[in-house]
């Protein structure tokens, strides 16, 4: 990485300390800060927060490992998590899974070239009674076929 | 370790947290409850396991440990307590209110049983390979609760890979148990910061940062993880195999050094009480085992003082007459390993105040193959030289590229005070009955100074013996009593002690060359500190770092493990304060029943100076091979 690209990443996590604070409380939001708009964090952001949080970096990488919404390696633009329990499975998700596979070309827990597309499971997201679901970054889409689902990752696009 | 369960809670979750009154006595101060129909009163917020152990009821236990923070991860410790639904760990209870307590009911074994068989049914491995074979608390309570199959079935398939990439220390993910225990170790016993859950559920596992190996993060080396882990998922390097093959070799010349902390420890692995000193039975052993030549590492311990004490003088001269400001003051200590590496990496901008004489391990291996080869005419490839440590990080120094000054490789092999434990029950030996015998020559036995190294404030206590002797020309034992600087001694975290020079004698011979006179030091007052643990290191290093009381200090000794190297991390497990207590001492009762008590009187150090470093403590030789410099690491990991 460069000094140039260091010092920027560094600016920008001492914006989010200033704004979130510098107590050990403040790590889930300042690492959602930083996945939002970033789609997840580096290494050396990692090791930024944790200097300035004063915990260990091995403390933030727990903290993402833990939670499947956080990620440390790169992913695509767009990430699009299918739910894997049982209402979506009996209503029929292999259908609609393959059909996104297909789709993007990729396989689950995959990223495309082009880091457009980020593609994996999720477990339940509270819409059993309008499975299968699915959620594209932070929407909730429902009651899916593998048609209506092509369609929505092609207006994604 | 007063408020070991305080140290990093989360803002929201101290209130929770009961403080125990300071007089129990007083009105509210204890409370009364019952435990298996018993009555018994304890200060109000003992935890039902401590009131359980003070009352002689056993509790198994395995995440707990009595250095450490509470977790209440295994509950291995539940009991029933009346009234409430779920059973309660009692590790993590505080007692605020008159219950009833019942510690082994069918529902609390069974609960248990299910625990351990649940931890079984994960644990792979078989526990005759195990180096934990006989002293693992997995086994000990499998035996304890009678498990005689698999109830949850048991696990085929090694999951990860063994880690060994570090010259220390061996992890084996598959016989971890999740116990956390190396993760409250090394974040808040030490400070370091290497290991922590990884993932969540059935996937979770004790990793470091983004999952490196460990030679690849920030580990410091200092073992204090492999001490409490309870099963054998962590561990040491073991280099018994090359020592072995080193011995059946007769063209090898093989060597070993013996430093002080293995030797008040050792007896533990053979069944004895902590607190026992096998000094000079070992050394019948390890000739015994097949070593050519025993030393005995105080002897370098008593080296470093005059060559560590010169360099403090010497840079107190140049700041205070010579008004040097680029000398680096206070200068700290560098016989730990483990702090060496911690400084280096959290530290760097510092390393230039880390006294710049080697170990006592670095110093005798550079002697062995120089001096010692020359006045036996030995060829110094072919000796081995092997050290006896309390300390897995001695293992990572002795491989440091600095470290060949003699033109070979100084100290081949490091061992731990549990690898030789094996290598003497492994020869057939039992260390309790072996006959006393003396260190060999030209190096003999050393002084009790050298001796006490082991235990934390040890070398700051050796080198005010030699310093206030040289400086005012008094004997130490009539400025201290007995020779005890007291000041320095305990188990604090951080001591801190001024002495007073109110006048000064004469420069002795052996450093008159350096200083003219000690007119500069007269009405000065020599402030010093010392600290064991790195945690208790990290508070002193930010309060140099900000100006603070310690930026003050002369001279500052620093430890890496807690109670300083008979707490290090290649001792027997189990180690808690107690141990500790009783390792010191064995120690200072050696030093107190020795005649020879200062470094500078020993008269081997005398005949070294004379015969081989010519030039004197801090010369030319004694700089080349005496001497180091360190690396500055940094806490960034690429």
């Amino acid at each position: 990485m460069l000094i140039s690209e260091k010092q920027a990443l560094t600016e920008r996590v001492g914006m989010l300390v200033q704004k979130y604070g510098n107590s050990r409380s403040a790590l889930i939001p300042i690492l959602q800060d930083i996945q939002h708009n970033f789609k997840y964090i580096t290494d050396f952001e990692q090791q930024e927060v944790a200097r300035l949080l004063d915990i260990h970096p091995v403390e933030v990488y727990s903290v993402i490992s833990f939670y499947s919404f956080l990620s440390s390696k790169q992913r695509g633009k767009n990430i699009v998590r299918l739910c894997q329990s049982i209402s979506c499975e009996l209503e029929g998700k292999e259908k609609v899974a393959k059909a996104i596979e297909r789709e993007l070309g990729i396989k689950f827990g995959e990223t495309t070239k082009d880091k457009k597309f980020t593609l994996e499971y999720t477990n339940c997201m509270g819409m059993c009674d309008q499975s299968p679901a699915m959620m594209v970054n932070e929407k909730v889409y429902s009651k899916l076929t593998p048609e209506k689902a092509v369609q929505i990752l092609k207006e994604v696009k | 370790m007063e408020d070991k369960n305080k140290n990093r809670v989360p803002l929201g979750q101290k209130p929770h947290i009961v403080e125990k009154p300071k007089d129990p006595s007083a009105i509210g101060g204890s409370i009364t409850v019952e435990i298996n129909e018993k009555k018994v009163t304890v200060p109000m917020g003992t935890t039902i396991l401590e009131a359980c152990r003070e009352n002689q009821i056993h509790i198994p236990t395995l995440c707990y440990h009595d250095d450490l923070c509470f977790a209440g991860v295994c509950r291995l410790c539940v009991v029933e307590v009346e009234g409430m639904p779920t059973l309660a760990a009692s590790c993590s209870y505080p007692i605020t209110a008159p219950i009833k307590i019942k510690t082994s009911t069918p529902k609390v074994r069974r609960a248990r049983k299910h625990v351990i068989d649940l931890m079984l049914s994960e644990h792979y491995g078989e526990c005759y390979s195990c180096i934990r074979n006989n002293n693992c608390e997995l086994q000990a309570l499998a035996k304890e609760y009678g498990v005689t199959d698999y109830t949850f079935g048991h696990i085929e398939k090694k999951r990860y890979e063994i880690d060994d990439s570090s010259f220390s220390i061996i992890r084996d993910l598959d016989k971890c148990v999740l116990c956390k225990r190396c993760v409250r170790t090394c974040i808040d016993l030490q400070e370091v910061g290497v290991l922590e859950a990884i993932g969540r559920g059935h996937e979770t596992h004790i990793g470091t940062f983004l999952d490196k190996q460990l030679a690849d993060v920030i580990c410091i080396n200092c073992g204090q993880c492999i001490n409490r882990c309870p099963t054998g998922a962590l561990h040491e390097k073991e280099i018994t195999q090359d020592i072995w093959s080193a011995i059946d070799d007769p063209t090898k010349h093989v060597v070993i050094q013996t430093a002080p902390s293995p030797r008040a420890a050792i007896g533990e692995e053979f069944g004895l009480e902590p607190g026992h000193s096998m000094t000079f039975k070992m050394n019948t052993a390890l000739k015994r085992i097949g070593f050519d030549a025993v030393f005995d590492t105080n002897f370098t311990a008593d080296l470093t003082i005059i060559e560590e004490g010169t360099e403090l003088l010497l840079r107190l001269y140049k700041a205070l007459v010579n008004k040097d400001e680029s000398v680096k003051l206070p200068q700290f200590t560098s016989c730990s390993p483990g702090w060496v590496k911690y400084l280096e990496h959290f530290y760097p901008e510092y390393v230039g105040h880390l006294s710049s004489a080697k170990s006592p391990q670095q110093m005798f291996g550079a002697l062995l193959k120089t001096y010692y080869a020359k006045k036996l005419k030995l060829d110094p490839s072919k000796i081995v030289s092997c050290a006896v440590m309390p300390c897995s990080a001695k293992k990572f120094e002795c491989n440091r590229p600095e470290m060949n000054d003699s033109g070979y490789q100084d100290v081949d092999y490091g061992l731990t005070t549990r690898e030789l434990a094996k290598m003497i029950k492994e020869a057939g030996i039992h260390l309790p009955e072996m006959p006393d015998s003396h260190f060999d020559n030209p190096f003999g036995d050393a002084s009790g100074a050298g001796l006490i190294f082991g235990v934390t404030g040890g070398v700051m206590e050796a080198a005010i013996r030699s310093v206030i002797e040289f400086i005012t020309g008094d004997k130490a034992e009539e400025v201290f009593d007995g020779m005890n600087v007291m000041p320095v001694r305990g188990f604090e975290g951080i001591k801190y002690a001024e002495i007073k020079i109110d006048h000064v004698g004469p420069v002795p011979d052996l450093i008159k060359h350096l200083v003219p006179n000690w007119d500069w030091v007269k009405g000065a007052t020599l402030k010093v500190a010392v600290v064991h643990g790195t945690a208790n290191a990290k508070k002193v290093m930010d309060d140099i770092k900000a100006g603070g009381k310690f930026s003050q200090c002369h001279f500052i000794e620093f430890m890496a493990c807690p109670g300083g190297c008979l707490g290090g991390g290649g001792q027997p497990i189990p180690t808690n304060e107690e141990i500790r207590k009783k390792r010191a001492e064995a120690i200072y009762a050696e030093d107190a029943g020795l005649e020879l008590r200062k470094s500078h009187e020993n008269p081997h150090i005398i005949q070294t100076y004379k015969e081989f470093l010519t030039d004197g403590p801090c010369g030319h030789t004694a700089h080349k091979l005496l001497h180091t410099h360190y690396t500055v690491r940094g806490k960034y990991i690429a």
